[in-house]
């Protein structure tokens, strides 16, 4: 790993800090309960996005799998909170 | 390790994700800045596509040097958010309009047959 590509990673890993931190106060902060859940999404995508990257890093297979796992999670926790907004309830 | 990975390989890699982070933080900046609701789902979007697509090219031009052989099993994710990201959007949104609505807030009426 030379430093140009580990430098790149860390650069890419605080972006992701950053923007996870800007994304949790709008999730603390936001007016309406649509605008938690849609910072609870992106910051879901951000922290699989930060797995990838981590994978890269360390040369391996296995944060991929993680990446799978939180991509499909947030997924139907976002759905489930949509669905919830929606009807007030998740399952009828 | 390292040295089975030739430099502008990393090069690529290094580019795309901090090409990828940039995105994402971009979309960040957004969803903390703009005013309303519904402009505020545009920039999440974001990193849902060109945040993903940057880091998941980003890995599968890594992987593929590094294991020497085309590697593409990142694709899967790609393939899931395109899936799982709009399915999301047009729930949240017709939540936070059947919400807006009933809270009485200046939003387009409802069509004549429904929703």
């Amino acid at each position: 790993m030379s430093p140009l590509l580990s430098g790149a990673i860390w650069v890419t890993l605080l972006c992701y800090a950053i923007a996870m931190t800007l994304a949790l106060v709008r999730l603390l902060r936001g007016p309406s309960a649509q605008d938690r859940v849609l910072a609870l999404d992106f910051m879901y995508v951000n922290s699989m996005l930060a797995m990838l990257a981590l994978g890269i890093r360390y040369a391996s297979d296995v944060y991929f799998e993680a990446a799978l796992l939180i991509a499909l999670f947030g997924f139907v926790s976002s759905s489930a909170m949509a669905k919830f907004l929606l009807r007030g309830e998740v399952i009828e | 390790m390292s040295a089975a990975v030739p430099l502008w390989v990393e090069a690529i890699t290094g580019l795309l994700l901090v090409a990828s982070g940039l995105f994402s933080l971009t979309g960040a900046v957004g969803l903390i800045r703009l005013k309303d609701f519904f402009r505020r789902m545009h920039p999440a979007t974001l990193a849902y596509t060109l945040g993903a697509w940057c880091v998941t090219l980003a890995s599968i031009v890594f992987f593929s040097a590094l294991e020497a052989r085309l590697s593409l099993h990142v694709w899967v994710i790609i393939i899931l958010l395109a899936i799982t990201a709009p399915i999301t959007t047009i729930l949240l949104a017709r939540a936070a309009l059947f919400r807006m609505r009933r809270a009485g807030e200046d939003v387009p009426p409802p069509l004549r047959n429904g929703t």
